[in-house]
């Protein structure tokens, strides 16, 4: 049963009054890709913030290949091999793209201080594998082009490509993806799609959480759906798709969001 | 520490501008002390009390205890260094401002303990200081940390501690341990900024409580504000600037406070990286993709 790669059991975080995450378990197999979905506010990234130890839970647990990690600070779980992206990007903004993704690789050089300060052999070895392999994600998310470029410089959507491309550094076991087609046009909605397509023949593990749903449908494996920090619904797309709680709360939201004159 | 034999036309130069020459070497590495905190995005307003202590310290092994120069400049970075990791290892592990108003307070603690400590020359502070640094001592010292700030920038540490500047969150989760770098980079300045006061007092024989307080601490940070934190050299060059600018126009030298002030002010507002913006790269010309 412990076979999951990630599970949550009645996690449940509380801001003041408010339970952004309320009584949410569920399990992501390894080598599947994993959608969370529901409406803004409905406490998605906050179930990240959760994984990945920017916050911690009231209470529940979170375990990452059968061990608990939830009173772990964020880096020691990057160490697990827990790996992420931002809803609102946050780049390294005057390092090139290279290095941006060479700082993912932190954890996996071992030179010692030292060596690394005195440049001595090990470092200048292990600098230049890690610049290799830096080449070899750029090219994988399409970005070596822009190796050279100011990370803050790339136009947006190359941003969201070279967040992944700096998570992937990491050699994540578990990838979470918090909103990666946001803002993008339709043609690089079309590129990161075919990426996660890849990713996931590649065998990684992703928890996706995306507003496109025909990219959600098309990527998943399984799917949770999350609306007003409760789990309402999880299964297999199709089974999601026509279920008529899930088909509710985007409703509501959609006449919610025509009553306050939105679109 | 010897001396070299300087040729005469140097030897005039310096006897007129001697204590110029001292401060800017010693304002530099109180320069790089600031910029070693600040390259891991903290801000500490503890500087002039690490310099404080270093410079009480290397006063006191040297008149009390008779200790030599280059062992009462050890004692100058040891003491601070430990000072650092007693308040840098509860404040660190939290995020925001509470390095800055723990160094606060450690600098107004640090004030009253040697204005009403007889062992300490009270309020009129230690007198009679050998004068053992000088040129070589300042400027060796000057350039050993300059190098070696260079060669870390350069490494995968600078690279963490750049990433951490930028966004602590995101370096965080990329597995780069926050609290270990921000309490290695706050020993690290505690111990370049005591070493400044190690020789401040061997330069001036005379030292007092005063001169390590709050003001000398705002005037630490203009330094490396205004230099900037692309480089080591960048926060040197806002020293030198803010070191010559009082000689240079002779009556500003009385509202050096208000000076430092408005440099901090304008930087934080027009130019937040500084005055030099030229950011040292790190993997150089080897960084091309190899064919
Ligand atoms: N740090 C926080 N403090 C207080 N409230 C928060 C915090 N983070 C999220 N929330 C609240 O939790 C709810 C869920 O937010 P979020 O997880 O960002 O939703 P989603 O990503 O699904 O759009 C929202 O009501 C949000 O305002
Ligand atoms: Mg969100």
């Amino acid at each position: 049963m412990s076979a999951a790669r990630l599970s949550l059991t009645h996690l449940t975080i509380r801001f003041g009054g408010l339970a952004a995450v309320d009584d949410v378990s569920l399990s992501v197999a390894p080598g599947t890709v994993h959608g969370l979905i529901g409406p803004n506010g409905a406490g998605k990234t906050t179930v990240f913030n959760l994984v990945s130890g920017l916050l911690a839970p009231s209470s529940g647990t979170i375990m990452l290949d059968g061990k608990e990690i939830e009173a772990l600070p964020s880096w020691s779980r990057a160490g697990l091999g827990l790996a992420r992206t931002f809803q609102n990007i946050r780049m390294f903004a005057q390092m090139t793209a290279l290095e941006t993704v060479m700082t993912g690789m932190h954890l996996r050089m071992k030179a010692g201080p030292v060596a690394s300060i005195l440049r001595m052999g090990r470092f200048r070895t292990e600098e230049s594998a890690a610049r290799d392999r830096a080449y070899e994600i750029l090219d994988l998310v399409g970005l070596s082009q822009s190796a050279q470029l100011r990370s803050g410089d790339l136009p947006y959507g190359d941003q969201r490509r070279l967040e992944i491309a700096r998570a992937l550094a990491l050699e994540p076991r578990l990838l979470l993806l918090d909103e990666p087609a946001a803002g993008m046009n339709p043609s690089e909605t079309q590129q990161l799609e075919d990426l996660l397509g890849r990713l996931k023949q590649q065998g990684y593990t992703i928890l996706l959480v995306e507003h496109d749903m025909h990219f959600v449908m098309r990527l998943c494996d399984e799917i949770t759906v999350l609306n007003f920090g409760r789990k309402i619904a999880e299964g297999r797309p199709e089974a999601v798709r026509s279920n008529p709680q899930v088909i509710e709360a985007y409703l509501g939201t959609r006449v919610a969001k025509s009553l306050a004159g939105g679109s | 520490m010897p001396e070299f034999v300087l040729p005469e036309v140097i030897d005039d130069f310096l006897f007129t501008y001697q204590n110029l020459v001292y401060s800017l070497g010693i304002h530099g590495l109180l320069a790089l002390s600031m910029y070693v905190v600040l390259a891991v995005g903290q801000l500490s307003l503890g500087q002039a009390a690490f310099m404080g202590l270093g410079a009480y310290a290397s006063a006191l092994l040297t008149l009390k205890l008779g200790w030599s120069l280059p062992a009462a400049l050890a004692g100058a970075m040891l003491i601070p260094a430990a000072a650092a990791l007693i308040i840098g290892s509860p404040t660190l592990r939290l995020s925001g401002v509470y390095l800055a108003l723990a160094t606060i307070g450690l600098g107004e603690v640090q004030r009253l303990a040697f204005v009403n400590s007889d062992f300490t020359g009270g309020a009129l502070g230690l007198s009679g200081i050998p004068t053992k640094a000088g040129l070589v001592s300042i400027y060796g010292s000057l350039l050993v940390a300059l190098v070696l700030l260079v060669l870390v920038a350069r490494s995968k540490i600078g690279r963490a501690m750049e990433a951490m500047r930028e966004d602590e969150l995101a370096a965080g989760a990329l597995g780069i341990n926050l609290p270990a770098y921000k309490l290695g980079a706050l020993v690290a300045s505690a111990m370049l900024a005591g070493l400044a006061g190690g020789l401040n007092a061997h330069v001036s024989s005379f030292i007092s409580p005063n001169d390590y307080g709050f003001d000398a601490a705002v005037t630490i940070l203009s330094f490396a504000l205004l230099g900037g934190l692309g480089s080591p050299f960048a926060p040197i060059l806002g020293a030198v600037i803010l070191t010559l600018l009082p000689e240079v126009l002779r009556s500003l030298a009385n509202y050096r406070g208000l000076v430092s002030g408005s440099i901090i002010v304008i930087a934080v507002m027009f130019m937040p990286r500084g005055l030099l913006i030229w950011r040292m790269g790190r993997i150089g010309v080897s960084s091309r993709r190899p064919s």
